[in-house]
């Protein structure tokens, strides 16, 4: 399927588009540049389309689905020129991958639109370690730390990619420690979060409890929801970066509330 | 714990975090199914072949309900047992005290039965003037303590060792006897349930599988409870549901091969029988009458419907362990006798919708119960459209249908959509803490702006040029 869509290498390079998701475009700009850069060493052109919205979750997992099916025609318009979609977040990739030709089961032409993006769109971590992604110098501060490395829900059973992360982590040569109970959700979930506080809470700080036990110093994650919900729960001072910024070098250290 | 039913969830379970004794027995009892289960299922061959093996069986059961049970019923008739069907829970208790009176009986033993627990069917003979002891450990020790199950294989695992040991003191007649070990506990339970065994005059037991083929039912216990119900009285009541019906003996063994090893992490169950019909001549025991009663209650109009998978539950409880919510505050927080991913699913369904508004929602659709369930149920998708009813049929809170309508209609267009992203990236910069829920510090949108608008401003605008 995806070389259907790979025009000539030869002449111009393939093109990328970033599907940023609303998270990281409103709270984390900075993960934007880092998967530019990522995606750009592999030799892509890569294109941010300035449509995209988000990718209509919140909706569709509230059972609203006439307006995710409204949402997600909006996003599958905006990203139709290009040859791959790159997101960086499971849980966003997952929704265009397995869940939009859902909504369109009932309806032939989206369905087929739904489908082909779809086929095109790769969650991160995937397509870095599937174009075969190498690092490049990783700047001092993040090496010298230790990570636990949190595979997303999302990754784990959306996308299937969370053993692409992992790899290119290891590849990039950051420093991981061993988390215990890597299957287990951190409690975010969306408006989950909002809806069941105290749970989404206690959830959260069984996560950092094993960080702590890790004795890692950062959190990474391919999946910012999580990131901002451990976030917002640590008090012990841990950085927290997305695994894009990690992988480019990029990371800032810890955000200061 | 105040039990408000389901529509109660959001305070039961914030009263559930706060109990540091449900906390510390669910911490201890649910790491140890997860690590069985595990083992037992690295300890097969091909377990995704076992479980497409047990899901073929069920669903061609499913597709062939009808002429199962009939022929489940013929069988059962011919082997001189009796068929009863009910409707509802109240029909089912009905039936039950109908055979009691007849029979003449007034004390009845009790082995472990969700459908039991479903019916109410204990409070329903109680009330009725009948004596009932439940032998399953566990449900003896929730008896004592008035309390609903919390999980649907471990009705007491929210129970510590000390709670169980005081609820012995308060009803036991101990004398000398001592509680300071497990074993202890154990002890003191066999001896005030071995009189109720030979002194009952009926069984009651639920099913595991029913066989189409031969008419007889496997009922699985790890402490022979069940078997001593079934046997030794001179009446056996099997209290069971439709959907449990398989065509052949072959069929129930590709159930039970998944059953164990989801549920307890064992290969078998230490006790797995088939009853199929009184006492005949050449036997050694058994009981005189025999007779089973399938329950309905919501279940047929499953079938054929977007829910008829979870037609296919095998009520093993993988999903309550592997469950974050439900490893975090327990089975009483749903409200009702079916906790966790299954529960939240099932409640709704045989309940009525506006019975159990929170609990389609109280997951984080983490997709862990899926993936353990040996069915292959869809139980994220299932709840997903648990909410799509409640938005269809305008039952959300108020807030969350226009916010979410709001950010959809602004997620169609994107012009809107970035003036909205500006507004809550200034908000979220100073909004006070104060503003937050206590345990939790702000977070705070990093930058300047939003990254499209970075992006629109001159591609790659902040960012390291060019490959590494």
């Amino acid at each position: 399927m995806k070389n259907n869509h790979m025009p000539d290498q030869a002449k111009t390079p393939p093109t990328a588009a970033l599907y940023i998701t609303c998270l990281a475009n409103s709270l984390r700009p900075e993960i934007g540049h880092a998967c530019v850069q990522l995606v750009e060493s592999l030799g892509f052109k890569v294109d941010v389309p300035l449509d995209q919205t988000c990718c209509g979750q919140p909706g569709y997992n509230a059972g609203h689905r006439d307006q995710a099916i409204a949402v997600a025609k909006t996003q599958i318009t905006a990203l139709q020129e290009y040859d791959w979609v790159v997101v960086p977040s499971g849980s966003c990739a997952g929704m265009i991958i397995n869940h939009y030709p859902r909504l369109f089961a009932q309806d032939t032409p989206w369905l087929e639109q739904a489908i082909q993006l779809a086929a095109r769109t790769r969650e991160l971590c995937q397509f870095l370690d599937e174009q075969g992604w190498q690092p490049g110098t990783p700047s001092k501060n993040h090496t010298q730390q230790t990570w636990a490395y949190h595979t997303s829900c999302s990754c784990r059973r959306e996308t299937h990619s969370h053993q692409h992360g992992h790899r290119l982590l290891l590849k990039a040569g950051i420093r991981l420690a061993h988390l215990h109970d890597q299957e287990v959700c951190c409690g975010f979930g969306g408006t989950f979060a909002a809806k069941f506080d105290p749970l989404s809470s206690r959830m959260g700080q069984k996560k950092l409890a094993a960080v702590e036990q890790c004795s890692a110093s950062g959190v990474t994650s391919a999946d910012l929801g999580c990131l901002l919900q451990l976030q917002s729960l640590d008090r012990s001072g841990l950085s927290f970066c997305h695994i894009a910024e990690l992988l480019a070098g990029t990371c800032a250290g810890e955000h200061k509330p | 714990m105040n039990n408000n039913g389901a529509n109660g969830f959001a305070a039961q379970s914030r009263q559930a975090l706060d109990d540091p004794a449900l906390q510390s027995a669910l911490g201890h009892a649910q790491s140890g199914f997860v690590k069985k289960r595990a083992q037992a299922i690295a300890m097969v061959d091909d377990f995704e072949r076992l479980k497409a093996n047990a899901q073929a069986a069920k669903r061609q059961a499913l597709a062939n309900l009808a002429p199962l049970l009939e022929q489940f019923e013929q069988n059962l008739v011919r082997n001189g047992g009796e068929v009863h069907w009910a409707q509802s829970p109240q029909e089912l208790n009905a039936t039950v005290m109908a055979i009691a009176r007849n029979a003449n009986a007034r004390r009845i033993i009790k082995g472990k039965s969700m459908i039991g627990e479903e019916c109410d069917l204990n409070a329903a003979l109680e009330s009725a003037g009948f004596d009932v002891v439940e032998s399953d450990l566990g449900e003896y020790i929730i008896q004592l303590a008035k309390e609903p199950p919390s999980h649907i294989i471990a009705p007491a695992i929210h129970k510590t060792r000390q709670q169980v040991a005081e609820l012995f003191r308060q009803y036991h007649a101990l004398g000398e006897r001592g509680l300071d070990a497990i074993s202890d506990l154990v002890g003191e339970a066999r001896t005030v349930l071995r009189e109720a065994f030979l002194t009952a005059d009926i069984g009651i037991t639920g099913a595991n599988v029913l066989v189409a083929e031969n008419g007889s039912i496997a009922l699985v216990t790890n402490e022979g409870n069940g078997d001593l119900s079934a046997t030794l009285p001179r009446v056996h009541i099997v209290v069971t549901s439709i959907e449990k019906v398989v065509a052949s003996m072959e069929d129930a063994s590709l159930i039970l091969e998944v059953l164990a090893r989801s549920a307890t992490g064992q290969h078998m169950s230490a006790y797995t029988s088939f009853y199929s019909g009184p006492r005949q001549a050449q036997d050694p025991d058994g009981p005189d009458q025999f007779h089973v009663i399938l329950l309905d209650n919501g279940r047929s109009e499953m079938l054929g419907s977007p829910f008829e998978p979870m037609l296919n539950c095998i009520k093993c409880g993988a999903c309550l362990n592997h469950c974050p919510v439900y490893t975090n505050v327990g089975g009483h927080a749903y409200g009702w006798v079916y906790p966790g991913p299954m529960g939240s699913v099932l409640t709704p369904l045989l309940q009525g919708l506006e019975t159990a508004l929170p609990l389609p929602n109280a997951s984080t659709f983490c997709g862990r119960c899926e993936e353990v369930c040996p069915m292959g149920i869809p139980l994220p998708d299932l709840l997903r459209q648990l909410r799509a009813q409640q938005y269809e049929q305008t039952r959300e809170p108020r807030r969350w249908r226009w916010g979410l309508g709001l950010y959809s209609w602004l997620s169609r267009h994107p012009r809107a959509f970035a003036w909205s992203l500006r507004l809550s990236r200034a908000v979220l910069r100073w909004v006070p803490q104060r503003a937050w829920p206590k345990q939790r510090t702000p977070i705070r949108p990093s930058g300047d702006t939003t990254f499209l608008e970075q992006w629109r401003n001159g591609p790659k605008n902040g960012a390291q040029n060019g490959p590494q």
